[in-house]
């Protein structure tokens, strides 16, 4: 063997969870030590957030026991886990938007009390996000809420790593690129190497199997509960990984070709910059860096055409969200419930809404989308976060609406799913329906007709066909000139 | 039963139920007929208010229509003064008292939309208007309602009073709208999430607009009902609705938080707070002690029925 491996920073023995009928984790084992990068890998609902909440002391297993540094910790929760220097960045954002950014600080790190706290709090919160995002332009007196979405997840890293008296140790990060785009995604992954150079540890979470296959030193395989393969780095390559994940190795498809000019069906002239278009049949992809004005180009496509008064029959656009916590799901309601609340017109013969047509609906969409439910009946909320992600595609697609806007709709969706998402949306465009997409992730921009490239608010570049690459799409983000 | 006792509106029942039985058994079951029309057609009257608060409550948090008890006063002296007693002149009086709501309803959510101004605030101030408006037009006059109308409002079929069997067909009718049509569906999803519901192409507006004209016509119709129940409007008919609205709706088990709203906890609730007080009376306790046990009574009510599982659809 080789040299014997300093004590495990944490130590999960042989964890299982159910929930009712469920079976979240099914004896799982985990050990992370010190110096160690591991990416965990899995589909939805395969149980990586479940083994993170054993983690992170947020969920007692009800099988199963914790070490940590050799030593069996019980009774084991949140606050032994951080004292044990284990930070979580969650998927789902946990800042207090109402607060200050040094206010939040304040609230992670209890020990900050006392006179003179916020200007402590502001050296610590300050330090953090300068060492992970060299040039950020946060102001760290601001409000939470007014920050973007990649601001915020910025915001929520350096808030890991920062350093208040009880260095992290090991440090969680649950899809942490999500909402970053690829500049920021690569100065988080290189801070992440150099955390563990100096002795931490992280467990890396990512759909993005090149993150992975570049950062971890360990890849862990999960699915339904257990762990399926592990090995270190260089023991998986990108298609092996997606094999070991267990699902069908669909490769990146070529672009499609753009059809013949037509009549556009979505027009939107901009105050500054080239004015959009969008015509029938067509992928077109917004891309650029996260927060140069695509959302707000959704949302004024979105309020232009959709009602604000009076329900129509044919709505024009239909939209699917990507922050589903905020503007996605309904979260008292039922999965059927929720995926047909945007064709309740359709589904309705006299006014009123005919309960065998909803549920016909829903049984179509949920083996057409492979939604992970025994009962669409099932509250919404049962369902891990990719699937609820699916529901709100299927609530799109499910609408007569010919045109489609997709606001960054994959975070946190895995492979499988995406590839079969990208293969529907083809269809749907080759039938006639016109997208609308932004996306973070380059892979997603090729697969579109024509990318719009923002900059500040305004569109600085229009790429087609092969043109489209995350050469000319990153230039165009930073220098503002055409291809 | 666990299905049954899962429901949020049981509650209210089985609190009513057991008030109804104290009473009963204290008199010794001398005035159970008096006492239960007593409560049907009392109860009914919170009920059309009710019905009316609950849609604008399931809007979500901020939702709230406090201008009830100034459109029933209104809607009430407006009407009568038209009818003048005259039973030829009814259901142009139920006009004018629904088209008293219309105007209520529409300025309500005018204020709330052109100006921006939370709805408590909102229809707050236009309570003050709508009360200034029925002082103006009352004059102090008390005018009787049409013999007819009188008659019908105070009298019963088949054992129960008309009043409560009118408000049995509207809470049908609003059951129906709630539950098996779009519009219960698309309220429902505001109130748990407005831009959510604006995302999935919900007609936000319209649908919030028509929930606050919904309020304001039931407190309308209520009004006209109640000063002919009772022989005339008078100024202060309507101050007890306004609380009397927003607890019937919260002890019948809907969600203050709104998206989550049931109709028949709305009839358990309206037989239950007009029942307690009745039972208080029989048992001949003085204002204060009375008070303070319908306080501690609703109380109790509360915390047994959020007692339950959490009842998710």
């Amino acid at each position: 063997m080789t040299l014997p491996m300093p004590p495990a920073v944490l130590e999960v023995v042989n964890a299982a969870v159910r929930f009712g009928e469920v079976r979240a984790l099914d004896g799982v084992s985990l050990s992370i030590h010190p110096g160690e990068c591991i990416g965990l890998v899995g589909h939805n609902g395969a149980g990586k957030s479940t083994i993170v909440s054993v983690i992170n002391g947020g969920l007692s297993p009800q099988q199963g026991e914790v070490f940590s540094d050799g030593t069996r910790l019980a009774p084991y929760g949140i606050g032994v886990a951080r004292s044990r220097g284990v930070r979580c960045v969650f998927q789902e954002l946990s800042l207090c938007p109402n607060l200050s950014i040094i206010e939040n600080t304040r609230i992670m790190h209890r020990n900050l009390g006392g006179f003179g706290w916020r200007k402590r709090a502001a050296a610590i919160i300050l330090a953090s996000i300068d060492a992970i995002f060299p040039d950020h332009g946060i102001d760290v007196g601001g409000p939470v809420g007014t920050l973007s979405i990649a601001q915020r997840q910025m915001v929520e890293i350096a808030m890991a790593f920062s350093d208040a008296g009880q260095p992290p140790r090991l440090v969680i990060l649950d899809e942490p690129t999500s909402s970053l785009d690829a500049g920021l995604a690569a100065q988080l992954l290189a801070h992440v190497r150099r955390f563990v150079a100096n002795g931490g540890a992280v467990i890396l979470i990512s759909h993005m199997l090149t993150e992975i296959l570049e950062t971890a030193s360990r890849i862990v395989v999960m699915k339904d509960g257990k762990i399926v393969a592990e090995r270190g780095a260089g023991g998986f390559d990108h298609a092996s990984l997606v094999e070991a994940m267990g699902s069908a190795a669909t490769h990146q498809t070529a672009a499609r070709r753009a059809p013949a000019a037509n009549q556009p069906v979505l027009e939107l002239t901009l105050p500054k910059g080239q004015p959009f278009r969008a015509c029938k049949g067509e992928v077109v992809g917004l891309a650029g860096l996260g927060g140069h004005g695509q959302t707000r180009l959704l949302l004024a496509l979105f309020d232009r055409h959709s009602p604000q008064w009076w329900p129509i029959r044919n709505p024009a656009v239909t939209f699917v969200a990507g922050d589903r916590r905020e503007n996605g799901i309904f979260d008292l309601w039922s999965i059927l419930k929720n995926m047909t609340a945007a064709s309740l017109g359709d589904l309705s013969r006299r006014g009123f809404v005919q309960d065998k047509a909803e549920i016909d609906r829903g049984d179509e969409w949920k083996v057409r989308i492979d939604i992970r439910t025994p009962d669409m009946n099932n509250p919404i909320l049962s369902l891990s976060g990719g699937n609820q992600q699916k529901v709100l595609f299927a609530r799109a697609l499910s609408t007569r609406a010919p045109v489609v806007l997709m606001d960054d709709p994959m975070r946190g969706v895995d492979v499988g799913t995406k590839h079969e998402v990208y293969g529907m949306i083809r269809a749907e465009a080759e039938a006639g329906r016109t997208f609308v997409w932004y996306s973070t992730e380059m892979e997603e921009m090729q697969l579109c007709d024509r990318v719009y490239v923002f900059r500040e608010g305004a569109i600085v570049a229009e790429l087609t066909g092969d043109a489209i690459s995350e050469h000319n799409i990153l230039r165009a983000s930073f220098e503002g000139e055409a291809a | 039963m666990k299905t049954l006792l899962s429901r949020p509106w049981i509650w209210s029942f089985i609190a009513a139920l057991s008030v109804w039985l104290a009473t009963i058994a204290f008199t010794g079951g001398a005035s159970t007929v008096g006492l239960s029309q007593a409560a049907l057609t009392f109860a009914a009257f919170s009920v059309l208010v009710g019905i009316g608060q609950m849609f604008v409550i399931t809007l979500g948090p901020g939702n709230i229509d406090l201008s009830v008890p100034a459109t029933m006063t209104l809607a009430g002296t407006v009407s009568l003064k038209y009818m003048d007693g005259q039973s030829g002149l009814i259901l142009h009086g139920l006009a004018i008292a629904v088209g008293v709501g219309v105007c209520v309803g529409m300025l309500n959510y005018a204020l709330i939309k052109a100006l921006r101004i939370p709805p408590i605030i909102a229809t707050l101030s236009m309570s003050f208007i709508v009360q200034s408006a029925a002082i103006w037009t009352n004059r102090g006059l008390r005018i009787k309602p049409p013999q007819a109308l009188a008659d019908f409002t105070t009298q019963t079929s088949f054992g129960i009073p008309n009043i409560a069997l009118l408000a049995l067909l509207i809470s049908v009718a609003a059951w129906v709208l709630l539950h098996r049509t779009p519009y219960g569906r698309w309220i429902a999803a505001i109130g748990q999430s407005l831009p959510a519901a604006r995302m999935a192409g919900i007609a936000v507006d319209g649908n919030r607009f028509v929930t606050y004209l919904l309020c304001a016509i039931l407190a309308a119709v209520c009004g006209y009902l109640l000063a002919c129940f009772s022989g005339g409007a008078a100024l202060n008919m309507g101050s007890e609705y306004l609380l009397m609205s927003i607890a019937v709706v919260v002890i019948g088990g809907t969600a203050v938080a709104g998206g989550n709203s049931n109709v028949p906890g709305i009839w358990g609730a309206s037989l239950f707070m007009f029942l307690v007080v009745s039972m208080l009376n029989t048992y001949g306790l003085g204002a204060g002690v009375r008070l303070m046990m319908t306080g501690a009574i609703i109380i109790t009510v509360i915390l047994l029925a959020s007692g339950r599982t959490a009842n998710l659809r």
